[in-house]
């Protein structure tokens, strides 16, 4: 597998720590309901399809990386800085 | 048998290998198949199952019956394909699956009891008792069956692995691929060629046909050289590509110095990871034989084998060879025969209409149903409309037609499609996104097509790339029909055999359907046909063929089962290069490692580090004894230990201090510029994290430790939290942990010792208790942190890391002559236990601030990482397992780590459990064992008795629930 760091370029999928579902970067309010703050901290989808995912360049720039992909295909359809996903978001 | 002026072998390099211990001689470019074959040496193998004789059957990676074990003690390489393995002088091979030897192997008896030992013989057979199976049947049948045995000792041969990049991956170099690689080179492209053979040129090698107007071997060669001199071209010989991946990656398999008497330092064989933005498939088409009774009798062989041997390595197997094909290319082999004064004895052809050509005996609409002769071939007898009739010969040449090598396009889950017309499955286009096939392994079996397509194939890769090709002559060759009639399996009664490799006959497959095995992939499992190192490559079409007639379905009904990689075996050795013995985990040493190490310290492991456990001193002959001494030392007079291990990241920025305050569950933009403050970092749900002490260096700028075990974990989760959570705060963070030695100078000297080195007075008012500043130690700039984790006056001393290993030398010598000294893990651990701080065996994943007691540090002005979650039902209150301190007060006075409590009186159960014990040591300042316990309501409960158990151990304790911190709870002594 390779994926495009936006600092970097193409690299092997060894130089990358995987963690999870990008809705960890919509953090609730700390004042959100129990409801809201289980789902964010616990409840996953797991899609046959289209995902977008959190990546860190443990082994290279160092930045966390939004990585869309298609978990039947396996195609790497883009991948972001979070930092930039998150400002956009907010 | 040599035939003279044949071959591409160099006749005038004589080399001697062997086989069974017997010296067989060859030329240079023989591969052991080759020159076994010379010497008229057809019996090379014992099957499988029923140890029968066998003989080569093919000239490459296809090969299912001549497998041998190359060299020999530690170094000993089983199922080695005697069709690739080359050979040199002093090259030790042995035939396998027989005894006492191949020729007279009493196992064979299985061969007769062989109406027993059909498909699924085992699973039905070996049922009662069921005790028997692992220790009688399992172990005596593995005994019986099998090919070659690894040597279970230690590997001492070096592996490699590497990476590869390239535009264009081009696999197989056979007409295909040359052309393939020539066009993409020509045209600018970087371009890596890889074959599996050690002479590129696949088929060229093999057939008699010219390419170009010249023999089809002098063409490639040609090709070759061209190649071999462009800088944009990486030609891999001997590599096979073993497995397609995404993203175009691809694995493959170089065998470095199989081929070589002496290695000269490189490594035996290299895993290859290639990367190419697209890919041509060249990997041609394995010829098919067809299932007839005893058609597994040295000297039988696909005829194309028979056509490499005469051809490329001027070896005629057999005297008088017999050709039995379904198609033309049976014919093809017969010429080369005759071209290369061999005699013929008669071409078989099933087909009615088949073409007459040539000036041999040849019978139409015939087909081949026995063979005699059992450990060389002797005869064949054939069928016709008017009855059966015999032939001698010593060679029987097959061709059931061809199946293209289509493995590669199916290893991202795309299934073959069925071709009527050449009775063979093909690839569709896109099922390897940037992968294009051309030549034999898409079904086009001329030499003409293969350059054709090869070409083209480049072409239209490179166009993809935006590159321009430039006009592409495909040379002239030959372009023959195929004209092939299905013929899969000769009917009789006699055992006719499809997988050579598994043992597995045409009777088990049709025994599997009868049973209502018949999805192919139950067939597969039932019979074990394809499930062994060949993986079915010559046999599975055919399997699947005989299959669908006995459930009376079509082949493309049927369907295959699911190729897989790797497409050749690849050794775990190769896979796993790099990470035997002290690869397998980098090591960590910090500055000070070789001072301990000279002062007899043993090294314990702490995640990589290594760290001393204690310092033996002279008359000290238990690690208590050392332990012991080193707490007391630190308590009355001074202890030197490297803390450098400690992650330490510099973070700083504008926003620094409210980054902390999110990252930390307490405040840290109130810490003072000169300050340090321990804190606790928890994760979103709550759980503790980490902790550690965080420096303020300046306004802007402060200087964390983490544990030894979080460092990475921690870097990685600040970055997290600023680059996920919070990237609009104006922050930056690095590790430095390699950057700084860092040592703890603890003691109630410890002070005097560091006014002996630094070049600053250091007081109260200088360094007070979690102060910190900058310092100098003879000329060269430190720090100093006034932090302690015994309980004592103590400090932190860094300076640059190549400074480490003297200042290290230099304390622990001036602590010699104040009656101190360096302290190792194990009195490090006994410190903090008598001061109630705590480790990762606390804070290991499932406890709260609150369960350490530090809920109050939450802040509750602020927002942190973790609060929300950690506020939740159920992480507070009277059911939560608290962190308590232990003692021993019954007549057992030891304490162990992972116990379990029990109130006094309870039974032992688990029902009953109210906690367990995290950390224990024994305290030679309070002369006790002390622990640590996370006990239900524990701080509710000081001054209770409690049971400790160690059902593992067998310990049972009597005690005393108290608080955590057992010396000097007030604290006196770190502001000393």
């Amino acid at each position: 597998m390779r994926l495009t760091c936006p600092n970097c370029g193409e690299r092997d999928r060894r130089e990358f720590y995987y963690v999870g579902d990008a809705v960890a970067l919509q953090r609730p309010d700390p004042e959100a309901s129990d409801v809201v703050w289980d789902d964010y901290v616990h409840n996953r989808d797991n899609p046959a399809g289209v995902t977008r995912d959190l990546w860190y360049h443990e082994g290279g720039c160092g930045a966390w990386i939004v990585v869309t992909r298609n978990t039947v295909t396996h195609e790497v359809l883009g991948c972001e800085l979070a930092s930039k996903v998150k400002e956009a978001s907010a | 048998m040599r035939i003279d002026g044949k071959g591409l072998v160099d006749r005038s390099q004589r080399v001697t290998f062997a086989f069974d211990g017997q010296p067989v001689h060859g030329y240079a470019g023989d591969t052991v198949a080759s020159a076994l074959l010379a010497n008229d040496v057809k019996l090379v193998a014992r099957s499988f199952k029923y140890h029968r004789p066998r003989g080569v059957m093919g000239a490459g990676s296809e090969e299912a019956n001549a497998l041998i074990t190359v060299g020999s003690g530690a170094q000993q390489d089983p199922n080695i394909r005697a069709t690739q393995q080359e050979i040199f002088a002093g090259l030790e091979t042995r035939s396998q699956n027989r005894w006492p030897t191949l020729d007279v192997d009493l196992l064979a008896a299985n061969d007769f009891a062989a109406p027993f030992l059909g498909a699924g013989f085992y699973y039905k057979t070996f049922m009662w008792p069921k005790a028997f199976w692992e220790k009688f049947y399992e172990p005596i049948i593995r005994r019986a069956a099998g090919l070659g045995a690894l040597s279970k000792q230690h590997n001492p041969d070096s592996y490699e692995k590497a990476f590869a990049f390239c535009d264009l991956l081009v696999i197989g170099a056979g007409p295909s691929g040359l052309m393939a690689a020539l066009t993409a080179a020509r045209a600018g492209a970087e371009v890596i060629l890889a074959d599996e053979d050690s002479l590129m040129g696949g088929r060229l090698n093999g057939d008699a046909g010219d390419v170009g107007g010249m023999g089809g071997a002098v063409w490639a060669a040609q090709a070759v050289d061209e190649l071999e001199a462009m800088p944009n071209v990486r030609l891999m010989t001997r590599t096979t590509v073993t497995g397609a991946y995404d993203q175009g990656t691809f694995g493959a398999i170089e065998r470095v110095s199989h081929h070589l008497a002496n290695a000269g330092g490189r490594p035996k064989e290299c895993f290859w990871r290639i990367v190419a933005k697209r890919s041509v498939l060249c990997a041609g088409a394995i010829e098919r034989p067809i299932a007839f009774e005893n058609n597994d009798r040295p000297g039988i062989m696909t005829a194309s084998a028979v056509r490499t041997y005469v051809n490329r390595y001027g070896v005629a197997p057999g005297k008088a060879v017999t050709v039995f094909s379904n198609n033309d290319s049976g014919h093809k082999t017969a010429r080369d025969l005759i071209a290369a004064g061999v005699h013929v004895a008669m071409v078989i052809d099933s087909r009615r209409d088949a073409p007459d050509s040539g000036d041999y005996p040849m019978v139409k609409g015939a087909e081949v149903c026995n063979a005699g002769g059992r450990k060389a071939l002797e005869s064949v007898t054939y069928r016709t409309m008017s009855g059966e009739e015999k032939v001698a010969t010593d060679c029987l040449a097959v061709s059931g037609g061809w199946n293209p090598s289509v493995h590669l396009t199916c290893h991202m889950n795309g299934r073959p499609v069925w071709r009527e017309d050449i009775q063979s499955f093909v690839s569709t286009d896109g099922m390897i996104p940037g992968m294009t096939t051309a030549g034999a392994c898409q079904g086009s079996f001329s030499t003409h097509a293969a350059l054709r397509e090869g070409a083209a194939a480049a072409g239209a890769a490179l166009e993809a790339l935006g590159m321009t090709v430039g006009a592409i002559e495909v040379p002239a060759a030959e372009d023959a029909p195929y004209n092939v009639t299905p013929l899969w399996a000769v009917g009789g009664k006699g055992r006719a055999w499809l997988d050579f490799q598994n043992d597995v006959t045409v009777k088990d497959v049709k025994q599997a359907a009868k049973e209502n095995f018949r999805s192919v992939e139950h067939m597969k499992r039932y019979t074990t046909q394809g499930m062994s190192p060949d993986q079915g490559k010559n046999s599975n079409v055919g399997a699947l063929a005989v299959l669908a007639d006995a459930t009376g379905r079509g082949i493309p009904e049927t369907g295959t089962t699911t190729f897989r990689p790797p497409f050749v075996p690849v050794s775990i050795a190769a896979l796993g290069a790099g990470a035997q013995g002290d690869g397998f985990a980098p090591q960590r040493f910090t500055t000070s490692h070789k001072a301990s190490v000279d002062a007899g310290a043993p090294m314990i492991e702490a995640g990589l580090w290594y760290r001393p456990s204690y310092y033996p001193a002279a008359g000290e002959t238990t690690w208590r004894q050392s332990c012991d001494r080193e707490v007391t030392m630190v308590r009355e007079a001074v202890g030197i230990c490297d803390v450098s291990t400690l992650g330490k990241i510099d973070i700083q920025g504008a926003d620094a201090a409210e980054f902390l305050d999110f990252v930390y569950c307490n405040m840290f933009s109130t810490l003072k510029v000169g300050r340090v403050r321990y804190g606790l970092m928890l994760r979103e749900d709550g759980t503790v994290m980490d902790d550690g002490t965080t420096a303020r260096w300046g306004e802007s700028h402060f200087v964390m430790t983490t544990t030894t075990a979080a460092a990475g974990p921690v870097m990685r989760h600040l970055e997290y939290v600023h680059q996920c959570l919070r990237p609009e705060l104006d922050v930056a963070m690095i590790s430095t942990t390699e950057q700084w030695a860092q040592f703890a100078v603890a003691g109630p000297k410890s002070r005097e010792l560091l006014n002996t080195l630094v070049n600053e007075d250091i007081d109260n008012d200088s360094f007070p208790f979690m102060g910190c500043g900058e310092i100098t130690v003879q000329g060269i700039k430190g720090r100093l942190f006034r932090i302690s984790f015994s309980g004592e006056h103590a400090y932190e001393i860094a300076v640059p890391a190549r400074y480490g290993e003297s200042l290290y030398r230099k304390m622990v010598t001036k602590a010699a002559t104040m009656g101190g000294g360096a302290y190792g893990m194990e009195a490090l651990n006994v410190l903090r236990i008598e001061k109630g701080f705590i480790t990762h065996a606390e804070i290991h994943g499932r406890t709260t601030a609150f369960d350490v007691g530090m809920g109050r540090m939450v802040s509750a002005k602020k927002d942190c990482v973790g609060k929300t979650m950690s506020e939740r039902p159920g992480l507070h209150g009277d059911e939560r397992e608290q962190l308590v301190g232990l003692k021993p007060v019954g007549p057992v006075k030891q304490l162990t780590a992972g116990a379990h409590l029990f109130d006094v009186g309870a039974e032992p159960t688990r029902e009953n459990e109210l906690g367990y014990t995290t950390s224990v040591g024994f305290s030679p300042t309070m002369q006790s064992f002390l622990g640590f316990a996370f006990l239900r309501n524990g701080r509710a409960r000081h001054g209770d008795e409690v049971m400790m158990v160690d059902h593992l151990r067998g310990v049972t304790t009597r005690c005393e629930v108290c608080d955590p911190v057992f010396f000097d709870p007030e604290g006196g002594r770190v502001r000393g």
